[in-house]
């Protein structure tokens, strides 16, 4: 099997890469999603903190 | 009791965090092995040729779904009858994953049905219920987000999954209780001499990237809870001592 023929997939490439890549793009989303909420929450963490002091 | 000590919110961000490099790495590998069995080893199908590879992605997908809505549904259960708060986090943390994947199977059977069924969608029962997970898992997160107090939140959303469950076992059974396009299940099925209709080649990738998608589903959730902990949470002594560190 050589490479061309493997990317290829037997005429069905859109259909089966199409569907591995958005497999891929809900794995990054997921990872992505879920630092962004760590970051939000360590953020407004921050805030609170900041103020607590200021008081 | 050994159980209240892993439901106290502080108890579990620290486990959390200890367990979440270990489940990553598990991920990996078995993803890492799940592609390689799936897009190497695995031979095309008589019938459907290379295109039989989506089945690796899209059944994966689609179990996770059901799986993770049951995750919701039970945590948000024992929320509402037990009051803890964990709990609540739970169901919280596990609807946007869960969406994301009913996503990621319409989509990759969007893309299995056009070259086999020659359409992108049919109204057939399995598809329309498996549509209305996608659905319930969006009225969740947007009921939880209409709703500031916490606790009423997680309430209304434990209800509303809970009404939903009705639709888990219709998406399971949808292919044999009505005449569908998609097909009935081959993992389960047996043939004639007894053996499972699946070969051994298709089956491995096939069971391997379910599990690596479930160990990636638990990774996330650790990762979600989390955050949801710290922000829950936020008034609390151990919050503010952990902020200021």
């Amino acid at each position: 099997m050589n490479w061309s023929e493997f990317f290829a997939m037997g005429g069905y490439s859109l259909y089966v890469w199409g569907s591995y890549g958005m497999a891929a793009l809900v794995l990054v989303f997921n990872v992505l999603a879920a630092r962004r909420r760590e970051k939000t929450v360590h953020r407004e963490l921050a805030a609170t903190t900041r103020l607590n002091q200021a008081d | 009791m050994l159980f209240h000590k892993y439901a106290s919110p502080k108890v579990f961000y620290v486990l959390a965090g200890q367990m979440i490099p270990w489940f990553a790495v598990a991920t990996l590998l078995l993803l890492g092995y799940g592609l390689y069995q799936g897009l190497f080893v695995a031979p095309p199908d008589y019938q459907q040729g290379e295109s039989v590879r989506i089945m690796f992605i899209h059944v994966p997908a689609a179990w996770l779904s059901m799986f993770a809505y049951m995750v919701l549904a039970t945590s948000g259960a024992i929320g509402l009858i037990w009051n803890m708060r964990l709990a609540d986090m739970a169901a919280t943390a596990a609807a946007p994953i869960g969406a994301s994947f009913t996503l990621l199977a319409l989509v990759t059977g969007s893309l299995w049905g056009k070259p086999m069924w020659g359409t992108w969608w049919a109204w057939d029962a399995r598809l329309t219920s498996e549509l209305l997970l996608f659905f319930l898992y969006l009225g969740f997160i947007a009921l939880q987000a209409a709703i500031d107090e916490p606790r009423r939140a997680a309430r209304a959303g434990a209800l509303l999954a809970l009404v939903g469950v009705v639709n888990i076992p219709v998406i399971h059974f949808s292919v044999q209780w009505w005449n569908t396009l998609h097909q009935p299940a081959s993992i389960s099925a047996i043939n004639k001499i007894g053996a499972p209709a699946i070969h051994p080649s298709m089956l491995i990738p096939l069971l391997v990237m379910a599990v690596a998608f479930t160990l990636f589903f638990a990774t996330v959730l650790l990762m979600r809870m989390r955050a949801e902990i710290l922000h829950r949470e936020r008034h609390t002594g151990w919050v503010a001592e952990l902020v200021k560190a």
